[in-house]
């Protein structure tokens, strides 16, 4: 890990504006953008710090880096971005782009997808990757030129070997299980989490009301009154704190969308292996069938249905010349084949090694992030309850008063 | 033989005079334990199951040293109807007095089990208080009919007796005069009409915010019973991850039980209270109405006499026995309001402070689930 970006360097977004500026249809549109702030990190010991390089992208240059990185590396599970709209949200939340919480929300989610690249051991060598970081103008055309959108595949050829495929990597196909599962569950926690949330602010602004007629009520008291109003103000307290309390949770809701998307990119591993599976599989029986014609036209014996073998035999048989003709053709594409075949095996066998191993890895960093995370809900859950506890004892206190 | 200050004697026959009672209001205001020679409890409900109706009866115990009772204990069997006809009786033999409140009689059959654990307790605790209100009373706790519903074997017989005991009581009890228009309520008691206005009024905001509270709650509980077992399902698709989450799914379900607690607390023991005191509010702006009633009976009856202009040296008996009745019920409200007061803040302290017990409780529950897992989510795979 001696290697990774993230040791040498000091990686945040440290800050979001809006601007306006006009589109390739040069209609003028609002985006944010955000500053990256880079700085090398000295070794210990030496007090000056070096100078921070800073430079300005919008959530489309992140896509765009994002989509280079999972095209260039498939065998990687490569770090998601941020939401691209807010979803998930509980009634208090906003749903617009434009929002300061959300906008402040997506820019820690970016320096986070910065950091995850920076600190992945094969990621964090790109450099693409370090331009992003680095290079102000001429980016975007750096990364075109790389001409990456041509090595990746498409959907549809995705989604036919999915079905295709005979034999793939029975570990990528559990895996590929967990990882819809894995989506599934995450997406319903969030859902729930969201309307748990939205009752919880309900309970908490209702007793706000209490402080009002509490007031008015101490008002017509005699002894009773100081006791009333004072405990009719931790009331009020009480309705207040639940907004701090919920905005801290929408981290952890954050914690869990990450590996929601998390989910897709391993998904996308597993499916980058079943179609090199299955454009093995196609090509090993490309070359059986070809093989097999060969054979058939060296032993004249016709094994197979085809329409040149009936059409040669209502119309005549080749002569001696044409078939040996043919046989040389086919002895060369067979050679071709068996060497495209190797080089095939071999790629899939490196795939499936590399992939696994990053597999391995991310496995690790979920179990430790989730956990964290876990921990820290259950903190901020403890937290949560002192305060409720020590409201109501001073409440309490002011109603013995009374 | 007592006398009013104006000379005229006093009708110590008649229940209803509580003049000569006034040294013992005085003393008996200050009730602890070594003063007071009268207990009652209200308890074990049970269940009768007759041809007619099926009912609940409880049990009421005494315990006492006073002279008006033959024997030190008694423990007798009674039902809602009979605390109802107590009230009754209480409310017409000692109509200057404030007159503790009954939990509703009637309830929406289908919405609410009569029978139910919750219910009848609720129930128990209401007729409890009020016996025990009663019997804090220096007037009312020594009431004829009291001391009947509290010693005798069978209270019906003496319920058909009442009737004929009614009739000799005579004009003092009946205060009911009806007709007479008051001009001015008396400053002192158009305060406390006021106060009574205002506090009902907000008891009523009050109960409407803990039943929305309530509600709220129980929403919120919905959404907690689905968010749990998330967890789990989560947790049967990981290896590491499976026991953490399992140990959030598991403490997200206490919080629920704590929760569930926390509401059917508040229903079952602060909303019947809150209920109680909009009746007591209720009923004591009757008897400061029948107040008026008898004042403005003695207005008229004296304004006639002026007009009469008679040289008769002495008022009339009967515009001195109105005299006496607006006094004495002066009297008796005015220390009844003092009575009241004390023992409102008292309860109202004890329930606000039971109300916020409640929820540091359930915070307290919840606490200890939460901490409770934070060493399961830390634990690492090599210790196991």
């Amino acid at each position: 890990m001696e290697d990774c970006l993230a040791k040498k360097m000091e990686i945040t977004v440290s800050e979001a504006e809006k601007r306006t500026g006009r589109n390739a249809m040069n209609m003028q549109e609002t985006y944010t953008a955000y500053l990256i702030e880079t700085r090398a990190i000295e070794s210990q010991g030496e007090g000056q710090c070096a100078p921070m390089d800073s430079l300005w992208r919008r959530y489309s240059e992140f896509e765009l880096l994002r989509n280079y990185l999972s095209v260039t590396y498939p065998h990687i599970v490569v770090p998601p971005l941020p939401e691209k709209r807010a979803d998930f949200v509980w009634h208090k939340l906003s749903a617009d782009n434009m929002d300061p919480d959300f906008v402040e929300r997506r820019r820690i989610g970016l320096e986070n997808f910065l950091l995850r690249v920076a600190s992945h051991p094969v990621l964090c060598q790109d450099k693409i990757f370090y331009s992003f970081l680095t290079q102000e103008g001429g980016w975007k055309e750096m990364v075109n030129e790389t001409g990456f959108q041509l090595k990746a595949d498409s959907r549809l050829k995705a989604l036919n070997a999915t079905f295709r495929v005979k034999n793939p990597d029975k570990r990528f196909t559990e895996l590929k299980h967990y990882s819809d599962e894995l989506q599934s569950v995450i997406s319903h926690l969030l859902r729930v989490r969201a309307r748990v949330a939205d009752r919880l602010y309900g309970v908490y602004k209702v007793h706000g009301n209490y402080g009002r007629v509490f007031s008015e009520w101490s008002a017509i008291e005699k002894e009773m009154g100081d006791g009333l109003q004072s405990a009719g103000h931790h009331m009020d307290v009480y309705a207040a704190s639940i907004d701090d309390i919920l905005e801290e949770e929408e981290h952890y809701a954050d914690q869990l969308k990450e590996y929601l998307f998390y989910a897709e990119a391993l998904r996308a591993v597993c499916r980058k292996h079943e179609l090199m599976q299955y454009d093995l599989e196609m090509a090993a029986q490309d070359l059986t069938s070809k093989k097999q014609q060969c054979e058939e036209l060296a032993t004249g014996t016709v094994k197979t249905f085809s329409l040149k073998g009936m059409t040669s035999k209502l119309f005549g048989q080749e002569t001696p010349e044409q078939r040996e003709a043919k046989i040389k053709v086919l002895e060369e594409q067979i050679q071709e084949g068996e060497e495209q075949l190797k080089s095939k095996n071999l790629e899939g066998r490196d795939f499936v090694k590399s992939a696994w191993a990053d597999i391995e890895r991310f496995k690790e960093q979920k179990n430790h992030d989730l956990k964290e995370a876990l921990i820290s809900y259950a903190v901020m859950q403890i937290s949560m309850c002192k305060k409720g506890i020590q409201v109501w004892t001073n409440a309490k206190e002011c109603f013995s008063k009374m | 033989d007592l006398s009013l200050p104006n000379g005229t004697p006093v009708d110590t026959s008649s229940p209803a005079s509580s003049s000569s009672l006034l040294n013992r209001l005085q003393l008996d205001d200050d009730l602890d334990g070594e003063t007071r020679d009268l207990f009652v409890t209200v308890d074990d409900p049970k269940k009768h199951v007759c041809t007619m109706e099926t009912y609940i009866t409880y049990r009421v115990t005494t315990k006492t040293t006073r002279a008006e009772f033959d024997l030190p204990e008694y423990s007798v069997r009674r039902r809602y109807q009979d605390f109802d006809w107590l009230r009754n009786k209480l409310e017409e033999s000692q109509p200057t007095h404030l007159i503790p409140p009954l939990p509703e009689k009637f309830v929406v059959k289908g919405v609410v089990d009569r029978f139910s654990e919750e219910f009848v307790e609720t129930r128990r605790k209401a007729l409890d208080k009020f016996l025990k209100r009663i019997t804090d009373h220096p007037v009312l706790s020594f009431n004829e009919h009291f001391n009947v519903f509290l010693t005798a074997k069978d209270l019906n017989a003496y319920k058909k007796q009442g009737m004929a005991l009614l009739s000799k009581m005579g004009e003092s009890v009946k205060y009911v005069t009806g007709g007479y228009k008051l001009r001015s309520r008396p400053l002192e008691f158009a305060a406390i009409g006021e106060y009574l206005d205002t506090f009902s009024l907000k008891l009523g905001t009050i109960d409407r915010i803990a039943q929305r509270i309530i509600k709220e709650q129980l929403e919120y509980l919905v959404e907690l019973r689905e968010y749990g077992p998330v967890y789990s399902t989560w947790g049967g698709l990981e290896v590491e991850l499976s026991e953490p989450l399992e140990g959030v799914s598991a403490c997200i379900g206490n919080c629920c039980t704590a929760l569930e607690e926390l509401s059917e607390d508040m229903t079952e023991d602060f909303l019947p209270v809150l209920r109680e005191y909009i009746l007591y509010s209720e009923s004591m702006k009757n008897v400061l109405k029948k107040r008026d009633q008898v004042q403005a009976e003695y207005e008229a009856k004296l304004e006639a006499v002026a007009l009469k202009k008679e040289d008769r040296p002495k008022v009339p008996t009967d515009v001195e026995k109105c005299q006496d009745r607006v006094e004495c019920f002066n009297a008796d409200l005015k220390a009844d309001m003092e009575r009241w007061q004390n023992n409102k803040r008292q309860d109202f302290r004890q329930l606000l402070m039971g109300m916020a017990d409640k929820n540091i409780q359930y915070y307290e529950k919840c606490l200890t689930a939460w901490e409770s897992i934070i060493p399961l989510l830390q634990d690492k795979p090599e210790t196991k």
